[in-house]
């Protein structure tokens, strides 16, 4: 089976056929760099996206402070994290980086920007 | 000095600095550097710049750190411009006080703002819950507010993508992105991790011809037209919505350039000039979005960098 997929790694958007046996990727064609293979092989056999997200401050120079998952975490579970992201509150100093709650989803939520206390 | 603490102005100070120029003021009107960055928390920054995938904010903090680490670069934070003339004498606003300074060689980093609602005549009433697609990502990402509920995204730009996943995943619902064009006018990316992911309805070749409701948004028209832009006969269809957001263009901001006299094209309000990075005026340089509106902020780095170095070679050169 065939299936064509855009990569999202950077702003070029590649076409890519990904062939497809027994739910693995056998090949992969379209691509202008190894990110678009690396990319066909996780969407179609297991795809993940870093959530972005921003979580509210207590004390801090910032009222909503950005965070990501320093790695992706599978598309299915992005609505569980989500909430999981609603109950976060931050209240303390942090640097771009920092981690806000290690093992979020099997990866880390990090800061996304430095702020500091009032 | 730099008008505007944005991804262009900072890379701008930052090669100029670098390039030999000794006494550098960056202007920025918000409380803290890193302009429109700052609401821009998802990730498809860096690749080019830093080779690695970073969001706005990350990527606006490692050229905040280089600017505050830089002693002859002053920056003046909460500092509205509010007049500029031929001879480069910038008056600014700050807390408490207004000043006036002559400057040697000035580089303009303004930016650009969204295209309105007006700027694309849609009948109908002006209800409250129409907001631009960047006005709600600053609400959702910076105030912690949701705008809406049900919201109809008129245009297919990079931002309107973007917010339909962010309002997606605020628990909101996005009826439909409505475009008038047959493709997206955003990255293949964006429709993608955007919209696909979360099966959001995408018209191509429609536009939203009516907008409903007295206090609040409460519907709109939608109807199919032909690649003329022509409405196609008993094609319309109502949604229901309580929010619109308008994801229709950007224009570069120059009306500080233009008050010094400036040439600007009517057309697209970016400056007239005959090479990257100037204006008609000698001496005042224009990077970034205000320059011309980028896809990219990498792009804007290596173009603000280049205009850092331009102008201090214009200050060697005067004198």
């Amino acid at each position: 089976m065939k299936k064509e997929l855009i990569c999202v790694e950077c702003p070029k958007g590649c076409s890519l056929d990904a062939d497809i046996e027994n739910g693995k990727v056998v090949s992969v064609s379209g691509n202008k760099c190894p990110r678009g293979e690396e990319y066909a092989l996780s969407e179609i056999e297991n795809p993940r996206r870093i959530l972005t997200s921003s979580v509210l401050c207590e004390g801090l120079e910032v009222r909503m402070l950005p965070v990501r998952t320093d790695q992706p975490i599978p598309k299915a579970q992005l609505m569980d994290a989500m909430n999981a992201v609603k109950k976060i509150r931050v209240n303390r100093k942090v640097k771009a980086g920092d981690v806000i709650v290690p093992g979020f989803f099997g990866v880390n939520l990090i800061s996304a920007r430095d702020a500091g206390t009032l | 000095m730099v008008v505007g603490g944005g991804p262009a102005g900072m890379a701008a100070a930052l090669a100029a600095r670098d390039a030999g120029v000794k006494d550098i003021l960056l202007l920025e009107r918000d409380q803290h550097l890193g302009g429109i960055l700052n609401q821009c928390i998802h990730t498809g920054f860096g690749i080019y710049h830093f080779k690695e995938l970073l969001s706005g904010p990350e990527y606006a903090t490692r050229f905040i750190r280089q600017v505050n680490a830089r002693r002859d670069i002053e920056v003046s934070l909460r500092s509205f411009v509010v007049r500029l003339t031929a001879d480069k004498c910038l008056t600014f606003l700050r807390p408490g006080r207004m000043e006036t300074v002559k400057t040697k060689v000035l580089i303009m980093a303004t930016g650009c703002r969204e295209r309105t609602r007006e700027m694309i005549h849609i009948p109908g009433t002006r209800p409250a819950g129409i907001f631009s697609a960047g006005l709600a990502q600053k609400l959702i990402n910076i105030e912690g507010l949701l705008p809406g509920k049900e919201v109809v995204i008129i245009g297919s730009g990079d931002i309107g993508l973007i917010m339909a996943r962010r309002f997606t995943l605020e628990g909101a619902r996005i009826k439909a992105i409505v475009e008038i064009q047959k493709t997206s006018r955003g990255l293949m990316r964006n429709v993608v991790q955007c919209v696909r992911d979360f099966d959001i309805p995408l018209y191509f070749n429609h536009k939203i011809s009516h907008i409903y409701g007295k206090g609040r948004v409460e519907k709109v028209d939608a109807v199919k037209v032909d690649d003329l832009g022509r409405e196609i006969p008993d094609s319309k269809f109502e949604i229901a919505c309580d929010t619109i957001l308008v994801s229709v263009g950007l224009i570069p901001e120059n009306e500080l350039i233009e008050m010094a006299g400036a040439k600007i094209d009517r057309a697209t309000n970016a400056p007239v000039s005959s090479r990257l990075n100037t204006t008609s005026i000698p001496g005042i340089f224009a990077c970034g979005n205000s320059y011309k509106v980028y896809d990219l902020a990498d792009s804007v780095t290596r173009d603000a960098q280049e205009c850092g170095r331009m102008a201090a070679q214009y200050l060697a050169e005067a004198s």
